[in-house]
Order: C-alpha cells, then sequence, then structure tokens
C-alpha cells in the first residue's frame, strides 16, 4: 500500500499524527517499539545512532509528513556516525514549509523474512476493531486477517493468531525462530488498551509490524485521531 | 418504556406456552391467512383453548366465532393471533388486553415495510402495547411454533416433530426452511418464531428467552440487518455463554468498501468484522441454511468433544479414505491408534482389517462385529469421537431384493428382514454408546438422502440423531463443534 492511500482515505474532520506520536500512543499502552530518538540537527542524529547501535534508518518526522518513502524522507542502512549525519543533513534541508515542526527519527535497522499487520479500525456497525493480518506485498492479496471488536481478552488476542491461516509463516521460518505468540498478542492487548484509552483515536495501522527473532516490533506506526473541533462535539 | 425483564419473560411465556389462544380476523375463504392460521392451530393437535373472531361471526372450521374480541370470556387466552388488517389492530390490542391476553403475533401487513405512514402506526402500536402491557411480535410475521404446547399458530407449513432446537428469523421463509429440514431429518423443534418487522421485539430477545429456557438447548438464528452492532454482541454473546448459538448472515457480502484511512481499516470488511464478532462472541456462524441446520442438528443431539482425535470406523473402504482427507482439512486429528485397541481388535477382526485408522472392517463382519468393535473404539479413553461409515448397505440390498421378483422366496425374506434388524442395531448402538459416553459418534451415509427409508437411517433417526448425508458434511459439522468446545474450554465455560 503506497502512502498516498492514507491521505485520500482520511475521514473528514480527522488528521494523522506523525510517527513518533503515533508511535509514542501506542506505546503508553505496550506495543513493543523499537528504541529510537526523535532529534533537531545531524549532530543529534549521530548522537543517536551511537546511542541506539548501526546499522540506523533515518527518517524525517513531522505532522504533515504522510509520503515519506514517495518523497525520499527515508534512508535505510546507515553505518556509521558519517553517513548518519549526512543523511539528517539532507533530510532537513528536504522539508518543506507545509511540513511544519520537523526532526529527524533515528531508529534501529531492523532485519526480519516475516512482515505482519496490525491496528484499529472503526467499524460504521460494532465500532473499534483490532485487526491483525499477514503483512507484506501480499497483504491484499491473502486477505489473511482476523478482527474482534474493542475490548480484547488475552484468549480473543491468542484466537486472533491461531485464526491466521498462513500458520506456516508463524512458525520457525527461513532459520528465524516461531514468532513469540504470547508477545505477538501483547501487541494485539495494547491496541485494544490504547483504543479504549484514547477516545479521539479513529485508526491506528501499525505496518509493518516486523518479526525480529521471533519477536513482534512496530517499525512504522500512523494514529488517526478526530479534529479536537470534532471531539468536542 | 421497555418491559421489565420479568415482564418480558412472562409475556414469551404467554406466546409460547399459552393457556389459549384468540385468531382474530378468522376468515372463511381457504386462501385467507385468517382461515389458515386457524386451520393450522386445530390441525396439529393444540390441547389449550382455541377461540377465534369473525366480522360477521360466521363460523370457521367448525368453531363457532365472536365478531370482536370484547365477547368472549375473561382470563381464557394468553396469545392473540392477529390477521386482521393495520387499521383495527389498535382496537384488537386494547380488546385483547382487556380479556387478559399478554402477547400478541401480528400476521398483518402494511407496517414498517410498506413505507413511512405504516411505519408511523407500527411505532405507535408498540407504544399502545407497551403502555397495555402486551408483547407484540411482528408485524408482518409468519408465525410461531412450539411443540411443548403443540402449537402451530403460523400461516405456512409445516409443523416440525418436536425437539431441542429453538429458532429465530428475521426471515419467515427461513423458519419454514429450517423446519422442513427438521421434518426431514427428525431432528425436532422445541421454538421457532419469525420475527417479522421485530417492531417491539427482535432475534436477540428470542435467543434470550431460549437461553433460559428447559424445552430448549441450542439456539438457530437468521439475521439480515442489525440496526445496533454493540448491542447485538453483547446480547448474543450472552446467550452463547449459556447454549450454543448458530447462526446465519443474509447480506454477507453486500456492504460496499467504505473509505478507510489505514491499511488494516481496508482490510477489516463488513464480513470479516461480523466473522470476528461471531467468533469473540462464541457464535457459530453458518455460511449455508443447510449447513445450519445440520450444525444446529448436530449440537442438539451429539455431546460436545472433549478432545480433536477422530476414529473413523467403516466397512467401505473409499468412504474411509475420504474421510480421512476430510479430517486433515479440519482442527481435527485423525488418531493414530494406540496399540491396547489395535490388540483389542485384532481379536474381533479378520487379519486382513487396516490395522490403521481408519479402521477399516474390510468384510470381515459376522453378526456382532460391527457393535462390538464399535464400543471397543467408542470406549477407548484416547478416542474423542467417532465417524460411523458404511451403515445400510446391507439393508440397501435387502430393498432391492424385496421390490425384485423372486421376493420373498429363495429365502429373500429371511435374509432381507435379518439385514434390516442388524443396520437398524448399527446405528442405535452407535447412539446408545454416544449417549452413554458423553462422546460424539456420527453415523454418515448418503442413503440419508437417497434412500432415507434404509434400516440404517431410520435407525439413527429413531434415536433422535442426525444420519449425515455424507461423511465430509459429518466431518465438518464435528469440526465445528470441536471449535466451539475449544472455545468454551478456553474460557473456563
Amino acid at each position: 500500500m503506497s502512502t498516498d492511500d492514507r491521505s485520500t482515505g482520511l475521514a473528514p474532520g480527522t488528521h494523522t499524527l506523525s510517527e513518533a506520536e503515533s508511535k509514542a500512543l501506542l506505546a503508553q499502552h505496550g506495543v513493543p517499539m523499537p528504541a529510537e530518538q526523535v532529534v533537531a540537527d545531524a549532530d543529534g542524529a549521530a548522537e543517536a545512532a551511537e546511542v541506539i547501535g548501526y546499522p540506523v534508518v533515518a527518517k524525517l518526522c513531522g505532522d504533515g509528513i504522510a509520503h515519506k518513502t514517495e518523497r525520499g524522507l527515508v534512508r535505510l542502512g546507515l553505518g556509521d556516525a558519517a553517513a548518519v549525519r549526512a543523511a539528517a543533513t539532507d533530510l532537513l534541508a528536504a522539508a518543506t514549509p507545509d511540513d511544519g515542526d520537523v526532526g529527524v527519527l533515528v531508529a534501529p535497522m531492523l532485519r526480519g523474512n516475516r512482515e505482519l499487520i496490525a491496528g484499529l479500525a472503526d467499524d460504521p456497525q460494532f465500532g473499534m476493531t483490532v485487526v491483525l493480518g499477514i503483512g507484506g506485498i501480499f497483504t491484499e492479496a491473502l486477505a489473511d486477517v482476523s478482527i474482534r471488536l474493542v475490548p480484547i481478552e488475552r484468549v480473543d488476542a491468542e484466537e486472533m493468531i491461531d485464526e491466521l491461516r498462513t500458520q506456516a509463516l508463524l512458525g520457525a521460518f527461513r532459520g528465524e525462530p516461531a514468532v513469540d505468540r504470547e508477545r505477538l498478542a501483547d501487541v494485539l492487548l495494547g491496541l485494544s488498551r490504547a483504543a479504549i484509552a484514547t477516545p479521539e483515536l479513529v485508526s491506528a495501522d501499525v505496518n509493518p509490524l516486523i518479526v525480529v527473532d521471533g519477536v513482534p516490533i512496530a517499525v512504522d506506526a500512523l494514529v488517526e485521531v478526530r479534529d479536537l473541533a470534532e471531539v468536542a462535539r | 418504556m421497555t418491559a421489565s425483564s420479568e415482564l418480558r419473560t412472562e409475556q414469551f411465556r404467554a406466546l409460547f406456552d399459552p393457556s389459549g389462544v384468540v385468531v382474530a380476523g378468522a376468515s372463511t375463504h381457504p386462501g385467507k391467512f385468517g382461515f389458515v392460521a386457524l386451520h393450522n392451530i386445530l390441525a396439529n393437535g393444540y390441547a389449550g383453548r382455541v377461540f377465534a373472531t369473525n366480522r360477521d361471526a360466521s363460523p370457521v372450521l367448525g368453531i363457532d366465532t365472536v365478531p370482536g374480541l370484547e365477547d368472549l370470556p375473561d382470563g381464557q387466552a394468553d396469545l392473540v393471533f392477529v390477521c386482521t388488517p393495520a387499521a383495527t389492530n389498535p382496537d384488537v390490542l386494547r380488546a385483547a388486553a382487556a380479556k387478559g391476553i399478554k402477547a400478541a403475533f401480528l400476521a398483518s401487513a402494511g407496517y414498517g415495510e410498506a413505507g413511512e405512514e405504516g411505519l408511523r402506526a407500527q411505532l405507535e402500536l408498540v407504544a399502545l402495547a407497551d403502555d397495555l402491557g402486551m408483547l407484540i411480535v411482528g408485524p408482518n410475521g409468519q408465525g410461531v411454533v412450539s411443540t411443548p404446547s403443540s402449537l402451530c399458530a403460523q400461516i405456512v407449513a409445516p409443523y416440525p416433530p418436536s425437539g431441542r432446537i429453538g429458532v429465530a428469523s428475521q426471515s419467515g421463509n427461513f423458519v419454514s426452511s429450517f423446519m422442513n429440514y427438521a421434518c426431514a431429518s427428525g431432528v425436532g423443534i422445541s421454538r421457532a418464531v419469525s420475527a417479522g418487522n421485530a417492531a417491539m421485539v427482535g432475534v436477540t430477545d428470542f435467543l434470550g428467552f431460549y437461553a433460559d429456557d428447559p424445552a430448549t438447548d441450542v439456539a438457530l438464528a437468521y439475521v439480515e440487518g442489525i440496526n445496533d452492532g454493540r448491542r447485538f454482541f453483547r446480547e448474543v454473546s450472552e446467550v452463547a455463554e449459556r447454549m450454543p448459538v448458530v447462526l446465519v448472515k443474509g447480506g454477507a457480502t453486500s456492504g460496499g468498501q467504505r473509505a478507510a484511512a489505514s491499511h488494516t481499516g481496508s482490510l477489516a470488511t463488513d464480513d470479516r468484522v461480523f466473522d470476528g464478532m461471531c467468533r469473540q462472541a462464541g457464535v457459530i456462524r453458518a455460511r449455508s441454511i443447510e449447513e445450519a441446520y445440520e450444525l444446529a442438528a448436530s449440537f442438539a443431539t451429539q455431546p460436545a468433544p472433549k478432545g480433536n482425535k477422530v476414529a473413523v470406523v467403516t466397512t467401505a473402504g473409499g468412504w474411509g479414505v475420504v474421510t480421512a482427507d476430510a479430517i486433515a482439512g479440519t482442527d481435527l486429528d485423525l488418531l493414530a491408534l494406540p496399540d491396547d485397541l489395535v490388540t483389542a481388535l485384532d481379536a474381533e477382526l479378520p487379519p486382513r482389517w487396516s490395522r490403521n485408522n481408519p479402521i477399516d472392517l474390510a468384510g470381515g463382519e459376522t453378526k456382532d462385529t460391527i457393535p462390538t468393535v464399535l464400543e471397543i473404539v467408542a470406549r477407548h479413553p484416547d478416542v474423542d469421537a467417532v465417524v460411523l461409515l458404511g451403515m445400510g448397505i446391507q439393508s440397501n440390498q435387502g430393498r432391492m431384493e424385496e421390490e425384485g421378483p423372486f421376493f420373498p422366496d429363495f429365502g429373500l425374506e429371511r435374509i432381507a428382514a435379518y439385514h434390516d434388524r442388524q443396520d437398524e442395531r448399527y446405528t442405535t448402538v452407535a447412539s446408545q454408546l454416544s449417549d452413554e459416553l458423553g462422546k460424539p459418534v456420527l453415523v454418515a451415509t448418503e442413503l440419508a438422502v437417497t434412500f432415507p427409508g434404509n434400516a440404517a437411517v431410520r435407525g439413527t433417526a429413531a434415536a433422535g440423531k442426525l444420519c449425515y448425508p455424507s461423511s465430509n458434511r459429518a466431518v465438518s459439522a464435528l469440526a465445528r463443534m470441536w471449535e466451539h468446545a475449544r472455545w468454551r474450554q478456553r474460557r473456563g465455560l
């Protein structure tokens, strides 16, 4: 899915949070996130990278930015301080006034052969739902997805995982250990808690949820919320 | 405005177990609903008092009628079956309430389904009924059936055999369809009601009554539109904790894609959300009307499996192979036969038996082989469920002999009767073992639909069980029973 779909699909009266804010909101409720930092300049980026450990990813981060990949605002596999500095300088220079306040998000370069997708979606009939699916480029084609109504219990989360058809992908796979089902259930429970605690939340997209050494980690996240005026109504 | 739960329960009792019924608007014309409703009540053995109103006070079907409900004695009926035109119904309700009637089934049309004016009349009627402390079911409904009271208050056939399945449907026709399956299979119905326009009570209200109804073990529901999804989820969850709820939903794929800001949102289509809601609530969702009936009949007549290890016992090799394939496609497990079970079966069977699961008897049966083997297998603690195949083959041959030119000579009469007795005995034993051991023992043969008079099919039906028309259907029913059993186990229910 391209990031274009995100912006065109926005419901009226809603807006998306920045990647960092989205992640912070979900992390607060227990969705596991990579250790990452948002910094203001190239020096800050290099310091953050030293702490996180190489290689790292650098992305331009701001409220108005929803087209990172298309605009070339993501730099992968940065192996040393010089590369991080250069990338951060480039990214900040690429910011436009429309992007608002921007920073550079520095995150570990996570690798895993398996991608899942998880999130929250508001159903017109049944209200907020938790969604888990097989991610990656075949997400739509496979449409291997399980859904429950918020709030969920751990047993519901476990059944959501069991219900996916592509179970082979959740076992030991290409030299990587089996997906830690308890940790994956934690992601779903965290999403459910985030929805309960955040009435203005309209949708959340954890995509991809990469499986690194068996542990699911939210590499990207996008939360959509109602505008304040709408909430007050 | 909404009736208290105690009042509602009392009203539902009046609906399903009335001591007397009034048909309002009984007609002398055999083509009218007001005639058919009275006919069906009288023709199916309802034991309570039956009254009818007719504008001209003409006798209908040999029953004296009165011009209006006000002409009836007080306190003699609990239910009024309303076939009168919509415009007169407020007066009908008032008069009924004055006679102590607590529930009205409205077959009358011309309400919410007929546009804005009808909807207004419907809302007014509900408000009136609330004031009167009366229950309205419908309007625009097909009727209500309740076998504990031998009540067939409906404007269509059939009247089903009695059983443990409670039906509630947003479509009257599907009530008939479910009851037709009940007639064909012999697995019967406790209560059945079509919600019509569901002006006052809807499908989940009936399910709520069934959950506490001693006559009902399984709820079977058909729904199309759902107004309040969260309420539906809450209500159906409460019922599903107490009894199996089999549900089929119409319009499963009609909901269009809506704008979705997120990728996950685009994956969460209407039907997938509904499906997830069912799984969360523990509702057994069926994809078709016949599957829904078969599942309800399975839950109503077989104990819940305690595990997923299945033994297949067959006299027909091919069916065994196909059944093993079917099991492989589910969460069920074809039990690897434990040594002690193999040894026990070796003692009963010729050496050429499969010595494996499916347990293929390989044509080595003597008079008592099948019941003996079946009992050894079913009693084994590792076996959670049994599928029994290849019954009825001998009695089907007997049927051909009976219909042929040589019958009853050449010993044919004796052998045909023997095969009939044996096949009926085999399936009777299967049912007895299931009941005694609390394990599912499913009998499957295509004879259930091709020659339903077959002795094996009769034996299954006589024991009150469903004879599955193929092993694939038995396996898929068993798989859904296991899925539901596990749902309960995981929640400590």
